[in-house]
């Protein structure tokens, strides 16, 4: 095959490591033998793509996607940011979904047991594509944190889901995005998986006071970075890279 | 040069935003995405299934298995693939499901890919791509599907060779079972231990 369209190598240094025991389920679910280093051929350098076809007008509109009888109880957030690849370069229409618990810290799930209210007037899922230019956003709450079963007092901090594909199976990404100033982050041992505290640190949206709309909706912003091409040959280009 | 946004576990509740219906909730997007084979879709139809188990060979409940092949004649459903062969507008190449909450138990209804041009002039064989999400895991774990009724283009294929220890390459294939007459490959994905699943880079 043509070196056209390879992705630079998957930095694995600042993403968590399959064993983190502090993570407790982490220890039987992590694989202990060494990964199997594969050099890219078609099956990694395509991946799945969607239309805007997909998509409802309320799909990335938390405050009303399940809407029944009143908007959901908390704090009104809108959640936005950038699409980028590691050469700096947009990441157009590409599927962005996310979920998260209500402002009570509980998710709306058959296996959520936590004591907090239930939320009926919020899902908690949406969705959206990235624009021509990469933008996304989403309409939401911002999440409240909870207790979970690791060590006896682990709490999660207020985070969002975020998967997202790129334009290739290989650029597939989920991640958390947490709220700049939560003081459960430095306790979460999920968040301090991650070895790199630069790489941490870049997933704590940030207030960003001037997409708020004053007396309506504060704003963060969060910018995804997925892996880039290790060249940007001229053809690739035609796709919109 | 930016870093790529470091992962972080999809944890327990992933079917909320991926898969909405198996977390109990009254939304439409998501379903359905573990049928490849349409009604229009070219090639054999084949069940694929299987469970994941981890290191304690207990069954993991909560995972979510995403999957990326070609179609009948082995090409994939994107811009980038160039092979000179003609591709099926039917099939969209993607799959995604849960493991049951009981069981454990996932499954796609698609078609046997075909073999795929590899690199430097290689063929692949037939396969299907595997990415695993699930709670206690930090980040997705890629395999690959073979299938064992296809030993002579196994034998050949590039990255099969890639692994060293032959006996891990049976890790990678799926068997082949009749079911009511219809073709089910089944396949155990091991987390860890004596029979872990071979996981790559990519």
């Amino acid at each position: 095959m043509e070196r056209l369209g390879e992705y630079r190598a998957r930095n694995r240094e600042i993403h968590p490591p399959a064993y983190f025991p502090d993570y407790k389920t982490s220890v039987a679910r992590s694989p202990r033998k060494p990964l199997v280093a594969l050099q890219q051929s078609l099956s990694e350098i395509t991946g799945p793509v969607f239309g805007r076809d997909l998509l409802h007008p309320l799909d990335n509109d938390l405050l009303l996607n399940g809407k029944v009888n009143q908007e959901p109880v908390g704090e009104r957030i809108i959640v936005h940011g950038r699409v980028l690849d590691e050469n700096a370069l947009p990441v157009p229409d590409t599927l962005i979904e996310i979920w998260q618990a209500n402002a009570g810290g509980k998710y709306r799930h058959v296996n959520d047991h936590y004591v907090a209210a239930a939320d009926p007037n919020f899902l908690g899922c949406g969705r959206t594509l990235s624009d021509a230019d990469g933008w996304y956003r989403f309409r939401t709450i911002k999440p409240g944190p909870y207790p979970w079963r690791n060590r006896l007092n682990d709490w999660r901090p207020a985070h969002i889901h975020v998967s997202i594909f790129g334009h290739a199976f290989v650029t597939r990404l989920i991640t958390q995005l947490y709220f700049e100033g939560d003081p459960l982050l430095r306790h979460c041992p999920i968040y301090r998986s991650i070895p790199d505290e630069g790489a941490r640190e870049r997933l704590v949206a940030k207030l960003d006071l001037g997409e708020t709309i004053p007396l309506d909706t504060i704003a963060y912003r969060f910018d995804i970075v997925l892996r880039g091409r290790r060249q940007t040959p001229i053809e690739n280009k035609l796709q919109g890279a | 040069m930016l870093t790529e946004t470091a992962s972080q576990t999809a944890g327990p509740y992933l079917h909320i935003g991926m898969m909405p219906a198996a977390a109990g909730l009254d939304v439409a997007w998501g379903q359905g995405w573990n049928v490849l084979a349409g009604p229009d879709t070219q090639g054999r139809r084949i069940r694929l299934e299987g469970i994941i188990l981890d290191g304690t060979d207990s069954v993991v409940r909560d995972a979510m298995v995403e999957i990326w092949q070609a179609d009948g004649n082995g090409r994939y459903p994107h811009p980038e693939d160039r092979q000179d062969k003609a591709g099926d507008g039917a099939f969209r190449g993607f799959g995604r499901t849960a493991a049951d909450f009981q069981t454990g138990l996932w499954w796609f209804d698609t078609i046997k890919p075909g073999a795929v041009q590899g690199r430097h002039g290689t063929v692949m064989a037939p396969h299907v791509n595997v990415a695993i999400f699930a709670r206690g895991i930090n980040i997705q774990l890629n395999t690959r599907i073979y299938f064992a009724d296809e030993a002579e283009a196994n034998a050949k294929d590039p990255v099969l060779r890639l692994v060293e220890q032959e006996k891990r390459r049976e890790t990678l294939l799926a068997r082949l079972e009749e079911r009511q007459g219809q073709p089910v490959y089944r396949f155990t994905v091991h987390l860890q231990g004596e029979l872990e699943t071979v996981f790559f880079d990519v």
